[in-house]
């Protein structure tokens, strides 16, 4: 059997991807989601997820072209998804006799949509200040705050989001402080509480800004009012951090004494710099990356990704060298000064580069078409001469944020094992005119484009126009 | 001089054309000469000595025209200095035309002309009467170049947006705007009694109330911002009280009474990826262009993100995939929005005689997947570069190359 992924736009018609071939992948992909969120500052486990996956009769979409996300279009394909997992994945797919058989014919299959960038439920619609609950902008550093003790499950941008495929977001403070808080990671589910929607086991994000948004924020209010300004208060607040950090981790040890005071905002940046939390850096300019990667460097944690990076382009090397994800817009520029020299081929070049490229949203309305923005990238890529694949523009919007998110081993493929986060769209996800027709999110039909019954509505929704 | 006029003659030749004042013809020609469309069809005479251009498997479409943003007025959304597109300390700006605060140099033009954009409306913000709206080619070394229509439309708000201006009340923003209204009726009478001051106050500027005067002779049409459903029946009761000509703008519940907005013969610009409720508009949705032109409306489609209003093209394609047919949406992109400008006569067609504004793309104009070959703004062949292709090959290999 020959299986080549490699070529452009490749086309998987032989059975490579029959399920019998991908056990292996299977009980590796089935483990446990790893432990690293685990507070190891020897407090109880805090507001932990209530989680719980929907029980759902198993499901088989079949005959057609399947996306997966790890190297492969399949035509003519079929998924078979049982108990919120990805069963199988190929041209031979038997329905089990219990199973709900989808016709696929015309359409495509990509793994759910996953967002790391999004304001949705800490910045809800109607958009009143009554619900603007995303920036603690009281003093610059607020590494003390969580999103998701913002976040409103009512949301009417929420089944907004998942009618456009999107199964995970990270939720996330916004860019006002220099650091905002911790993020949210959530699964894209009708919920009564943040805890409900609460993804198990993922590691928290930590919420920095560079630039201009702290600057003008607090140039009036006390500062930073400068950009040195700024990088003086991130070092100051990690100073803190290790300190702290060093006292918990003695005391953890020995046991010696009683316990050290605890606070909030640097149990957060311990928690970063032990590695278990994060940093997901809002920059926009390329001399500014190479400072927060330095300041990275000088106090030993990672930059996970980089967001809205609209000069990534100009260091993709570093980026490669480094590790860090950027998490990007296609063609959002302009609207501030940072922002001048964004360009179509971001994505492309950070991707030729050999950088992790993800395209977000940052925005209630991009979040519903994530696939369109990175098809727009891909082919201004291709037409500048880069070589983008279509199973690599699809990544932008799947395995890439869930690599960002550290959630790559359970979502954001198809792959038997992996969690059933699953969109099946009405034409090439490519296309401006796919749409998403069903939404499985763990296996759960959250979204039926054809039948109201499978179109949730928020509490704030009833019984309006 | 010969020459001189040959060189203006370009044969745009084997494309499929689509003309949108009429079916699409395969394998056509477009001929250009001197910034005017010749000739289309697919038994054109090309010339000899015309300018060729093979555009065999391309479509050929008249340039874009977006009905929104501030193209020209802005630079950067939040560097104060670079914005050129709000009279500040007025409410009711009726005399502020935009024209003059146009920048020709601007980097946002080049970026997205390339795009297939060709002509945009370069639309004043503010407070209840916003001002004049003009309408300019993306192409010219002055604002005299580019100008196609000025003042192309008055613009005011009755969305939540104004409330303000009528004491924190739609009520009051609707009496407030009569009250001007009738002002500039009386002032049109009286204006000896107005320079004598033998008048009792009135609630606008004489440069306002004076520049109100085409609008209430049904000549300049007054744009409408409205997205409530009552806001905009609102809009259609004064324009009606008044005899205005009237273009909706948003409507963004406007899918509630296409009936009554199609009855009333008032044009509505559309923007097909807003769908985030407020309460200007609970009931916004991505059906709202589909459904107005199902229910008879005049629809054209709008890209309000001044630096991305390349973007009309995914609107157009998304307004296609919620119910719009693809031809609907060509016009709402081309001709329709020409229209409602007032200038159909010269603008959003390719036919003998119209301004040569005319895009060759690789293949559909809304899909992804489709490149701009050519740009023609006035019959001028536009050079596909702009600030961003620049960096583009700057960074395209690093190190860069300063």
């Amino acid at each position: 059997m020959r299986c080549s992924l490699i070529a452009l736009g490749l086309v998987v018609t032989a059975g490579c991807a029959s399920a019998g071939a991908r056990t292996t992948a299977a009980a590796r992909l089935a483990a446990p989601p790893p432990a690293a969120a685990q507070d190891t500052t020897g407090i109880a486990p805090q507001y932990p997820s209530t989680y719980k996956r929907h029980a759902n009769p198993p499901v088989l979409i079949r005959n057609a072209t399947i996306m997966t996300a790890a190297g492969q279009e399949i035509q003519g394909g079929s998924i078979l998804f049982r108990d919120g997992r990805i069963v199988a994945v190929g041209t031979s797919v038997a329905a089990p006799s219990d199973a709900t058989v989808v016709d696929g014919t015309g359409k495509w299959v990509t793994p759910g949509v996953i967002d790391t960038h999004s304001h949705i439920g800490v910045y809800a619609a109607p958009g009143t200040f009554a619900e603007s609950d995303g920036n603690e902008a009281t003093t610059p550093v607020t590494a003390e705050v969580w999103a998701e003790h913002s976040f409103w499950p009512q949301d009417p941008q929420i089944p907004l989001a998942i009618a456009g495929g999107v199964t995970t977001i990270q939720a996330l403070p916004g860019s006002a402080n220099l650091i905002g808080g911790r993020s949210a990671i959530l699964k894209l589910v009708p919920a009564r509480s943040v805890q409900e929607m609460k993804f198990p086991g993922a590691h928290y994000g930590l919420k920095m800004a560079c630039g201009e948004n702290p600057k003008r924020v607090y140039g009036q209010r006390g500062g930073p009012s400068t950009r040195m300004g700024n990088m003086a208060g991130y070092r100051a607040a990690f100073i803190a951090a290790q300190d702290y950090r060093r006292r918990w981790d003695k005391w953890n040890k020995d046991h010696q004494g009683d316990p050290p005071e605890r606070n909030l905002r640097n149990e957060t940046l311990a928690e970063v710099l032990r590695g278990n939390i994060y940093v997901h850096n809002h920059c926009y300019r390329a001399d500014e990356m190479m400072q927060m990667l330095d300041l990275a460097h000088e106090f030993g944690f990672k930059i996970r990704s980089f967001h809205h990076a609209v000069e990534a382009y100009k260091i993709a090397d570093a980026l490669a060298r480094e590790g860090t994800a950027v998490s990007i817009w296609s063609d959002w520029w302009g609207f501030k000064e940072e922002a001048m020299d964004g360009i179509y081929e971001n994505a492309a070049l950070v991707q030729q580069a050999g950088g992790r490229v993800v395209i977000h949203s940052d925005d209630a309305s991009g979040i519903q078409r994530l696939n369109q923005e990175a098809a727009k990238a891909m082919y201004h890529g291709r037409r500048a001469g880069i070589p983008i694949t279509r199973d690599q523009a699809v990544r932008w919007f799947t395995a890439n944020p869930a690599w960002a998110l550290g959630l790559d081993s359970l979502v954001g493929t198809l792959e038997p094992g992996k969690m059933a986060d699953v969109v099946l769209w009405s034409a090439d996800p490519l296309s401006v005119y796919a749409q998403a027709v069903q939404v499985y999110n763990d296996g759960w039909l959250v979204y039926d484009r054809h039948d109201p019954a499978h179109q949730p509505k928020t509490d704030f929704t009833l019984g309006q126009p | 001089m010969i020459a001189f006029l040959l060189a203006q003659t370009i044969a745009i030749t084997g494309g499929t054309v689509y003309p949108v004042s009429g079916a699409k013809i395969e394998n056509a020609t477009v001929l250009i000469r001197d910034g005017r469309i010749a000739a289309v069809g697919a038994n054109v005479v090309v010339p000899a000595g015309a300018t060729r251009i093979d555009a065999s498997g391309k479509v050929v479409t008249p340039g874009f025209i977006d009905g929104a943003g501030h193209m020209g007025l802005r630079e950067i959304g939040n560097v104060d200095n670079t914005n050129e597109y709000t009279l500040r300390g007025n409410d009711v700006a009726a005399g502020f035309n935009v024209l003059e605060g146009i920048n020709p140099a601007s980097t946002l033009i080049a970026v997205n002309r390339m795009e297939g954009i060709t002509t945009t409306l370069a639309v004043p913000t503010g407070n209840l009467i916003w001002g004049q709206a003009v309408l300019i080619d993306l192409d010219g070394a002055t604002i005299e170049a580019m100008r196609v229509k000025a003042p192309a439309a008055m613009v005011a708000d009755l969305s939540e947006g104004s409330k303000s201006a009528g004491g924190g009340s739609r009520a009051g923003v609707a009496q407030r705007l009569r009250r001007v209204l009738d002002d500039a009726r009386e002032y049109a009478t009286r204006r000896a009694d107005y320079r004598r001051r033998q008048i009792q106050d009135l609630s606008a500027s004489a440069a306002d109330l004076e520049a109100l005067q085409p609008v209430l002779r049904g000549e300049l049409p007054l744009l409408v911002q409205a997205n409530r459903r009552s806001d905009i029946e609102t809009a259609l009761r004064i324009a009606k009280e008044y005899k205005l000509k009237l273009i909706l703008a948003g409507a963004a519940e406007g899918w509630m009474i296409p009936g009554e907005i199609a009855a009333a013969g008032v044009p509505v610009l559309v923007e097909p990826l807003d769908n985030i409720p407020s309460y200007d508009a609970l009931g916004i949705r991505y059906e709202n262009a589909a459904l107005l032109t199902k229910g008879g409306a005049k629809v054209a489609l709008m890209e309000t993100a001044t630096e991305n209003t390349r973007d009309l093209r995914q609107q157009a394609g998304n307004a296609v995939a919620n119910g719009m047919t693809w031809d609907q949406a060509l016009r709402a992109v081309t001709l329709t929005p020409a229209e409602v400008f007032g200038v159909g006569d010269r603008y959003g067609s390719l036919e003998a005689g119209k301004v040569a504004n005319v895009v060759v793309w690789t293949g559909d104009p809304f899909e992804f997947t489709t490149g701009v070959e050519h740009v023609f703004i006035r019959g001028r062949d536009i050079p596909l570069r702009s600030r961003q292709t620049e960096l583009l090959e700057r960074y395209r290999t690093l190190p860069p190359k300063y």
